[in-house]
């Protein structure tokens, strides 16, 4: 039997997003990462054009990491006082294309730290680094709100990545990012409809819907990440097939759900059927990201240096084009 | 994807003669598009229109099953492009490669050991793939042989040689291994070791195109259990391959109308777990690898676990009692839902409080706790019984238990049925491990 291949046609395509601003750009950042744009879905090139490969991060705090898991300790544990050598390491030593700046000493329940004690991470991450930025704030609505315009206004024409606006709390982040020229990062807490109505609330305070990365809340293999997943492909889809307010990049903070699982931490001696701690975590982290770069992520913010190494060679040779 | 009781009355011989036992041909068709009746029943239809009703009628995947006795493990028969369409039905076999070189003994005493437990759930690695890498037939079937007394899980027998195979056969053919593979050069043969055997047969081409000639032709040989290598060996190449073959697959082109697998090619176990990963992620229905190691095994066979679960219907844990950390007569109490997504934050967030804890389960039919609330599955008599029913008094020298934040209205209840201390939890699972310190903290 002749067989014809089967290619889809679509109406639309991801909107494109550019993080980070070199100096004629009117930022400080020696490199910028564009993402977005693929008119087809993952992966399949022989449909459509996929232009841009999707992109690694690593996580930092801008304080010492309480309840890291001490296997992270060889890695980072002589610079978890240090955000600025923390990130200098994920860059130059782990090969991070990104550093995702999470502001988790604002946190009240943490260090409480002052908008101006956030400013000064930034900074120190800034001069360390010449990847983009991605920040995020402690997640608590109210002291988010304190700090979000001082992060803003001190990474003034560095083009970050601010997160999360969520349907909630998202009008002082979207003002911050709108005053400042950054982008943003909506996130939805696993329910499409929020996702899609973020969107287009974020839209009408003026702010460019084509710099909004989505971040439509993944979970950890095992811990229901096929919501995720599933939302993820349907958002996909509909974007392809014409939904705007759908086409935008998408995110997924991978390491911060995998390295809260069981399965990740426990030791061996509570699980020998489960193999050693350290690989079995990194494996999560592959597990998980892999999973989540087939069904359309474009950010995967990652923890293990080593799942960082695996995740980035995994997205070379998916980024290898294919034909018929 | 059947036909219509309109595409079907257009076959039929539309004389209403009734010996169907229903007044009219339409009728027939209407009751046969909805499945109440069968074309036996109809002793005048032509051979010709049967044909196109059956060929309409049958799965656009082809079901095929590997194994016997407890192993037994079926692949295909699947409808959807996306999980969330419907769902997916048989989940990938996982073939770990013993090359007939090594110590086939000692590896298929390390793969019967590939039995996870999580979530009150066991996993298994499906199969032992057998290749032989040694060319010789001999060594293979020894190795073959070794595996079928070792494993009683399935068998994947790779080689191309057809003596080797033949041999191999002799001693696995009562297993239904799968045979891979058929290629150009030895299908005819494979074809009749395959029939004769009784084995389901993997077919690997060069390509899709000529994938898609040299299954025909294996066909046209006469067998149809098939499993399709595309052959690509590259992973871009691979995942289009196996997405074409569902999506023809779909569009009922007969050719591809067999489950799809894939072979892995990195050599580091990490590496070679995202390639699986990329494979099963997208529509492969086997996968050969050969990494054994459990730390790469448990996250692959969890991704399994969650890609093939029903959308509709919400995954429950296993209702009950469990604890978390080393628990203690002091340790605290929290309830929740047994719906997974549920259970799993609560378990999550109380881990990352660090005092070890107990959490009851409830079974509330794998529901939230607030639609289990409203729904009367999550109330103050139910927990109560939860807790005299699982012996907590035993378990812990207070009479104190947490509930959601949520559902703060059934503390009056669970206390006097209970006679048990209720302390209102936080609303999100997020709170906990600050409300915990807060409460429990030494």
């Amino acid at each position: 039997m002749a067989f014809n291949i089967v290619k889809e046609k679509y109406r639309n395509k991801i909107s494109q997003v550019t993080i980070g601003a070199t100096k004629e750009e009117g930022g400080t950042r020696t490199s910028t990462v564009t993402i977005g744009g693929e008119e087809a879905l993952p992966y399949l090139h022989f449909e459509g054009n996929i232009p841009n490969r999707p992109v690694t991060a690593l996580e930092v705090w801008d304080i010492a990491p309480p309840g890291w898991n001490e296997c992270f300790n060889q890695y980072y544990g002589d610079v978890y006082n240090d955000v600025g050598e923390w990130a200098r390491k994920c860059v130059e030593e782990y090969g991070a294309e990104m550093i995702c700046l999470r502001l988790k000493g604002a946190d009240p329940d943490e260090d409480n730290r002052s908008a101006d004690e956030c400013e000064a991470a930034l900074k120190k991450v800034l001069d360390s680094v010449g990847v983009p930025i991605i920040v995020l704030g402690c997640g608590k609505f109210e002291k988010d709100n304190e700090i979000f315009m001082k992060v803003a206004e001190s990474g003034a024409g560095e083009n970050l990545l601010m997160g999360v606006a969520e349907q909630e709390n998202y009008k002082t982040l979207t003002a911050a990012a709108l005053g400042y020229k950054h982008a943003i990062i909506a996130q939805s807490p696993i329910d499409i409809n929020i996702a899609k109505q973020l969107n287009i609330m974020i839209g009408e305070m003026n702010f460019d819907t084509d710099r909004i990365v989505m971040d439509p809340t993944i979970a950890a293999v095992g811990y229901g990440i096929e919501y995720g997943y599933s939302i993820m492909q349907r958002a996909r889809f509909g974007a392809l097939g014409g939904d705007k307010a759908m086409a935008k990049p998408m995110i997924g903070n991978i390491g911060w759900e995998v390295w809260k699982t069981k399965e990740a931490n426990a030791p061996v001696s509570d699980f020998p059927e489960w193999g050693e701690q350290e690989p079995r975590g990194i494996n999560w982290e592959i597990v998980t990201a892999t999973s989540l770069l087939c069904a359309g992520l474009n950010i995967a913010v990652l923890r293990h240096p080593s799942s960082l190494a695996v995740v980035k060679k995994t997205i070379d040779d998916l980024m290898k084009p294919n034909s018929y | 994807m059947g036909l219509t009781g309109l595409q079907i009355f257009k076959l039929l011989p539309k004389t209403n003669c009734g010996e169907c036992d229903l007044p009219t041909c339409m009728a027939f068709a209407m009751a046969l598009a909805q499945g109440k009746t069968s074309l036996d029943m109809c002793p005048y239809v032509s051979d010709e229109a049967k044909e196109q009703l059956e060929s309409a009628a049958a799965p656009p995947i082809k079901k095929v099953t590997v194994g016997t006795g407890e192993f037994t493990r079926a692949i295909g028969d699947e409808t959807e492009i996306f999980r969330h369409d419907k769902r997916f039905f048989n989940e990938t076999i996982l073939a770990i490669e013993v090359k007939d070189t090594d110590d086939v003994d000692a590896k298929c005493e390390n793969f019967n050991d590939l039995k996870f437990e999580r979530i009150g759930m066991e996993f298994v690695v499906d199969a032992v793939a057998v290749v032989n890498d040694s060319g010789d037939a001999d060594k293979f079937k020894s190795a073959v042989e070794t595996a079928v007394n070792k494993t009683e899980r399935c068998l994947v027998l790779m080689s191309e040689d057809v003596d080797a195979m033949a041999k191999a056969l002799e001693v696995a053919a009562d297993r239904k291994p799968l045979i891979y593979a058929a290629t150009n050069d030895n299908y005819e043969k494979m074809v009749e070791l395959a029939k004769e055997k009784g084995c389901p047969l993997a077919v690997r081409g060069n390509g899709l195109m000529d994938t898609a000639e040299l299954v025909d032709k294996v066909v046209a040989a006469g067998h149809k259990d098939l499993v399709i290598d595309p052959g690509s060996r590259e992973m871009s190449q691979t995942l289009a391959d196996l997405s074409q073959i569902r999506r023809a697959a779909l569009r009922r082109v007969r050719t591809f109308g067999y489950p799809s697998m894939a072979v892995t090619t990195k050599e580091d176990p990490m590496e070679e777990n995202s390639e699986a990963t990329v494979y099963m992620s997208n529509y492969a229905q086997l996968i050969v690898m050969k990494t054994d190691e459990k730390a790469a095994l448990v996250p692959l066979v969890s991704w399994r676990l969650n890609l093939y679960t029903d959308p509709q219907k919400p995954i429950a844990v296993e209702p009950g009692l469990y604890e978390v950390g080393e628990v203690n007569p002091d340790s605290p109490v929290y309830v929740t839902t047994n719906f997974s997504l549920t259970y799993f934050i609560v378990e999550g967030e109380v881990e990352g409080s660090k005092i070890p804890s107990y959490i009851i389960s409830v079974d509330t039919d794998g529901i939230s706790v607030l639609t289990a609330w409203a729904d009367n599955k999550f109330s103050g008599d139910i927990i109560a019984k939860y807790i005299k029913d699982l012996g907590l008094e035993e378990k812990v020298n207070h009479k104190k238990i947490v509930i959601p934040g949520g559902v703060a209205v059934i503390s009056g209840k669970l206390e006097d049925e209970s006679g048990w201390e209720v302390i209102v939890g936080p609303r999100e699972a997020s709170g906990i491990p600050k409300f915990a310190r807060e409460k429990f903290g030494k």
